[in-house]
This record gives structure tokens, sequence and C-alpha cells, in this order.
């Protein structure tokens, strides 16, 4: 076809688009492509260097191998772990079907570690408790310690068998949508050679991971962009409880990777810049063993008091030296090596620099628990958006509320998208046939996608903005929120997305321009922390990941609801829903543990 | 500290695709990886070394490249070692290129 600027543009057809090659998009894909679907999976990587690769923990479900367990403790738990602000239909829905999820992934190939019986192993995490609450349970299957890399390659190779149609190191730009607004597949463009191709398709699904990459210092791979939800704010549907951001007291300042609380647990403390053992002043008894949350609220405060290490004095240090290296050896030699690698520092000898570590999205894309995107249409607050769906990371279903259990992400992953693609072999059996593509909406998108093929000899550094970006919302948006921090953030922020209209592209070939990807990236960072900054902004209370210095408590009167964050309205709200499918609600109650 | 060391005789995990070559634009977005710690260490490497490799060098790093993430998580933290001469020579020079940022 041609487009305003007279150049051809590839035109393909599908039943399904999946935008994004994870845990969540290959799981979907695998369903839909055995229901003889013809399915296209648009991935900006090779498949399987998704960020699902790197999830080492393991995947809950009541399996009751190990100890006592059944689907309905794991709900509570859930929905505790959320703070009460879960979707209770979802987390139910969830919970019931993990046991299932599991045994399919064996029979996909995934090696579960086992027990002597010959029983999938289960080991104990946090937030797991038997019997409501009561002593602890013990239900996370693992792969050993890479369970993500297991599942993902044991389901591209399924994919494969399956003949799903991949188009790898291609990069999405935008939605194509209709005058009524059902969405109608994908633009995308080649990062080989920088072609355009409209993905026309009946159904699009967005899986396309979290965003980690909005702060500084994070667990994420540099993929992890937010593009999806990006996508979906310019196609005008809201980002949902975006202020709910998991952070990990204890990474490897400026750098990012994990420190396990394993280091505390076995003796090593936090000291501040003036040699003081700063957690005594705020878990007097507990100490360096305190929640997560109370342990990176006191770095942040001592680094914002100015009592950081360091020429800048923006991190603490984590002292393991005391300990000797006999135990560091046998007990931590994982965080010795990387210790080595990273920084050039043996914790023998020296304390490790650390500062909290942006590590989950809770928030993202609203869906219900079939996957269809869901948004506000006059008094109705989930209308789906016909042919759209979202599932893992990316989307909020939400079943990790305000905060995610370990254990729930691989899980989430699974079954929403699997969710997804019942759904949309459901919805393909009523709507056989593809809608009409409007030229004017064909036109709008493709030239939208060539707005960085022009040379610009001048304006903003794509690079400097990113890195002037995730400094702002490790400042602003990160552990330490209230107020005056959070306005100045929604400040910087909002200058940020104005300067972001002016970006120079150095790279004009056509060729694997990866200055091209990073601009797009960009956008969608941008657009993500805008939904991020004013939602934290506005939740006056602390609730799950989100803590307010200035609002200790949590307020279920006026707060247990989801925020929702679009260019168009600004913030708007939406109930919880406490009703499960076919149980009892489980009340709000303070989370103790 | 390597008392956990394996030897590891993976050559690569899935049949290199026409379209990657040497090319370093095209090296530094092979390099963008599922894990953060192997987007650090590659992207270090390609920003400071991309331009002093040898053609053949470029094909070993090209050949590192198609392994599996986990796989090469374990070369480049030093918990195994290749079997393979030049791909251990590779992982060597990688681990030992300094944080420029």
């Amino acid at each position: 076809m041609n487009t305003t600027t007279g150049q051809t543009v590839e035109r393909r057809q599908f039943d399904t688009l999946i935008i994004g090659a994870g845990g969540g998009g290959l799981r979907a894909a695998l369903k839909l492509a055995e229901a003889d679907l013809n399915v296209a999976v648009v991935s900006k990587v090779f498949p399987t260097r998704s960020h699902t690769v790197a999830a080492q923990g393991g995947m809950n479900a009541a399996l009751a191998n190990v100890l006592p367990d059944n689907w309905h403790w794991h709900m509570f738990d859930t929905v505790k772990g959320s703070d009460y602000l879960g979707d209770q239909d979802a987390i139910e829905y969830m919970c019931r079907a993990a046991p299932k999820a599991v045994y399919e992934l064996e029979h996909f190939g995934v090696p579960f570690s086992r027990l002597d019986n010959g029983k999938i192993y289960q080991r104990a995490f946090g937030g797991q408790s038997q019997n409501f609450g009561g002593d602890q349970a013990a239900r996370t299957c693992a792969a050993a310690d890479r369970t993500g890399h297991a599942i993902l390659h044991s389901l591209y190779q399924q994919n494969i068998r399956a003949r799903t149609h991949f188009f790898d190191e291609y990069f999405a730009v935008d939605l194509l949508r209709d005058d009524e607004g059902h969405v109608l597949g994908a633009v995308v463009f080649n990062i080989h050679d920088g072609q355009i191709v409209v993905i026309e398709a009946k159904t699009t699904l967005i899986a396309t991971g979290g965003a980690g990459q909005l702060f500084k210092t994070t667990t994420n791979a540099l993929i992890n962009t937010g593009d999806g939800m990006g996508m979906a704010m310019r196609a005008g549907i809201p980002l949902q409880d975006m202020e709910f951001f998991q952070f990990h007291p204890t990474g490897i300042a400026g750098r990012g990777m994990l420190i396990t609380e394993g280091a505390r647990g076995e003796g090593g403390y936090l000291v501040n810049g003036e040699g003081e053992r700063l957690m005594e002043r705020y878990a007097p008894k507990a100490k360096d063993l305190a929640s997560r949350d109370v342990v990176s609220r006191a770095i942040a405060i001592e680094i914002r008091e100015g009592r950081g290490c360091g020429p800048n004095k923006d991190y603490v240090l984590l002292k393991l030296d005391h300990l000797g290296e006999a135990v560091i050896q046998k007990r931590l030699p994982g965080i010795r090596q990387t210790c080595i690698t990273f920084l050039g520092i043996d914790p023998v000898e020296e304390p490790i620099p650390v500062f909290p570590t942006a590590h989950y999205t809770m928030g993202g894309i609203p869906t219900n628990r079939h996957g269809q995107v869901v948004v506000p249409v006059k008094d109705t607050p989930e209308e789906p958006v016909a042919g759209l769906y979202a599932a893992g990371e990316c989307a909020c279903v939400s079943v990790h509320g305000g905060n995610r259990l370990g254990g729930n992400s691989l899980l989430d992953i699974l079954v929403f998208g699997r969710a997804a693609a019942n759904h949309i072999i459901a919805y393909l059996k009523e709507n056989k046939y593809h809608r009409k593509l409007s030229d004017e909406e064909l036109a709008r998108v493709v030239e939208n996608a060539r707005r960085y093929d022009r040379p610009k000899a001048d304006g903003e550094s794509v690079a400097e903005l990113r890195r002037e970006l995730k400094q702002v919302m490790e400042e602003h948006c990160g552990v330490f929120r209230n107020k005056d921090v959070l306005k100045e953030g929604v400040d910087k922020v909002e200058a940020l997305a104005q300067r972001v209209k002016n970006i120079r592209i150095d790279d004009q070939s056509a060729t694997f321009n990866t200055a091209k990807v990073e601009a797009y990236e960009l956008e969608n960072l941008i657009a993500v922390a805008q939904a991020t900054v004013n939602s934290a902004f506005a939740r006056e209370e602390s609730r799950g990941a989100h803590s307010r210095i200035d609002f200790p408590e949590r307020d279920d009167k006026a707060w247990m609801r989801h925020s929702l964050y679009s260019f168009e309205q600004g913030l708007d709200y939406k109930p919880v829903r406490t009703k499960p499918i076919s149980v009892e609600s489980f009340p709000p109650k303070p989370r103790v543990y | 500290m390597r008392s956990r060391l394996s030897v590891i005789v993976v050559k690569r995990s899935y049949i290199m695709p026409e379209y990657v070559n040497n090319d370093p634009a095209n090296l530094k977005w092979q390099c963008r990886r599922g894990m953060l710690e192997l987007d650090l260490l590659l992207n270090n490497f390609i920003d400071n070394r991309v331009d002093t490799l040898t053609e053949d060098e470029k094909q070993v790093l090209l050949n590192l490249l198609t392994y599996p993430d986990q796989i090469l998580l374990d070369l480049l933290l030093g918990n195994s070692v290749s079997s393979d001469h030049a791909i251990a020579a590779l992982v060597d020079a990688i681990r030992s290129t300094r944080f420029t940022s």
C-alpha cells in the first residue's frame, strides 16, 4: 500500500497479534496456535532473551506436596499480601488455576525439582501460610534456581512445534484502532532494516512486561521499558495502580542487582556515612532483619538527611567483612562473586554500597480475569475494549494489588496468558472476519512510526533524557514519598515530557538503528512515569508498596479503590472487586506478619 | 573462589539468524538480554572494546551471544568455564573490562 509519503508498506493479517514474547505472551500463543489459529508474536529481542528468563524463585501452587495446603489458603495470603487492593475474583481464579498451570508446564518439558518420593518439590517463601494466617506453608514450585529460564525455553520450543509465527527483533510502535474503538492490530518496524510492517489482527494481546527502567537503580533488564503500557496510553487507555512499585532494600548502588536478605540473615548490617548502625534507630529490636519496606525507607531517610556514604552521599554500606572469609565463601558465594564482578570489591575486605532497587510493577493496563482490557465508559467502570487483551506484568488484573507475593508473578503470567487465549478463542468464533482498517488510520500510524526517520540536526539527547528521567523517578517517586517530594516529581516529569517532543536522533541508518528504538522506549517510559508519579502524588495513604511519610496509615474508607491515569482524563478511580467467584470475601484487616 | 565451577560444552542454543552479522550496531542489539547482569557486562564490553576486536574475535562474540541467557550468566559470573578455548578467552576479556559508567 502507499502512504502519504509515497513509500510502500508491507501489510500482514493474523487472527491474533501478541506483542511480547515472555512467559505470558508465549503461554497465550501456544494455546492459540494449538487451536489452529494464525498467531503472530512480535518481540524486540529474540524470545528467549525476554525478562521471564531472570525469574529465579519459582511459582506458587497449592499442591500440598510438602505441607498441607489448598487454593483457598493461597487466596487468603494473596489478598492479604495485596493489602486488600487485589481483586478477589481474579485472585480466586488464579489460585484455583495454579496446580493445573504447574502440571501443564511439566508436560511442556519444564524440569521441576523433585522430592525423594518423585513429587514436585515445594519451598517456603515469605507471606505463605497454612489455614488462613497460621503456620508457614511450602507452596513454591521451582526448577532449581532457574525456573523462569526453564519455563521460557520450554514454551518457546513448544511454540516452534505449534508453528507460531515469530517476528523476532521487531519493535511495536502503536496500536491500530477504528472509529468504534476496536483494536485492529499494530504498526511495527523491523529493527534489522527499519522497514515498517502493518500487522492487522482480529485480536491483539499486549504482553510486554514491566517498567523497572523507570528508576536509576533497578533489578530489571534494559528491555523493561513499559512499551505496551506506553502504547496503551497513546491509544487512550488508562493505566491502573501505577503508584504501587515493589522495591528491594539492598540493591548494589549504581548497578541495581540484588543482594539477598540472606546477607543480613547471616549477620551483615547496614552503616551510614557516620559509621552508625542505622537500623538501630528505625527498628531497635529487629534491626537489620526488619521487613523490606522498613529497611528500604530507613536507607532512603538516611540519604535524604545527609548521612549517606561516598563522595555524593548517595548510598549506605552493607558490612559483611566481620563475618570472615570462610563464612562468606561458604554461605554467600554468589554475593561475593557478584560484588567482585560488578564493583571490583571483595566483601571479605570491604563493605558493599547499597540502595533500594526497583523490582516489580504491580500496576499496568487494566484487565478483567479473562485478560480483556477494560476501561470506564460513562457509569460502567469496566467496559471491555473490543479486540484488545493484556497479560503479565504489563497488565493489572489485579491479583497483586498493593504488593506482590514472591512466587506469584510467574503464576500470574501463565494463568492469565492462558485465560486471555481462552477468551480470544471464544471471541474469534463470533468474530470471524477482519474489520476494515481505514486509510486515514493507516496513514496516521504509519506516519507516526516514521517520526524519527527524518534527520534533525539539533534537539534533546535520548540518552541524557533517559538518565534524567531515571534520576527524577528515583529521587521523587522511589521509596521516600511525601507531598512535597512527589509534587516536585510531578513537575519534573512533566517538564521532561515536554522536552521529549524535541528528541534528536543522530543515527539515520536503516539497519539496526538502536537510537531510534531507544527514542521510542523513552517515549514509553515518560508516559508510564507520568501515570506513576501522578497516581502516587494523589494517593494520600500508605498501602502495600506505596508508603507515604505524611500519611503513614492505610485508609480503607477513602482509598480502598483502584487508581486510573490517562492522558485524556488525568486521574480517575474505580472500586476494588471484593467479591470472589464462589467463596466469601476476605474483609480488610491490619496486614501484620 | 571457584569451588562451584563446572565445565560446559554448549556451543550455541539456536541457529544464528541470517541477518545477524559482525556489524557493531547489530552486535550491540544482540547484547540486549533478559537479565540486567548480562546487559551491564556485555554492553560495557561492546562500548569499550568493539573497535579493538578483530573479525575473528567478533565472530567468537557472535557465537557467545547465541548462548541462552542462563548459560551466559554462569560463564560471565565465573561459575562455569567453556570447553571452547576461544569462548573462554573472550569471557575472561569481558569479565576483566573495567566499568566506565
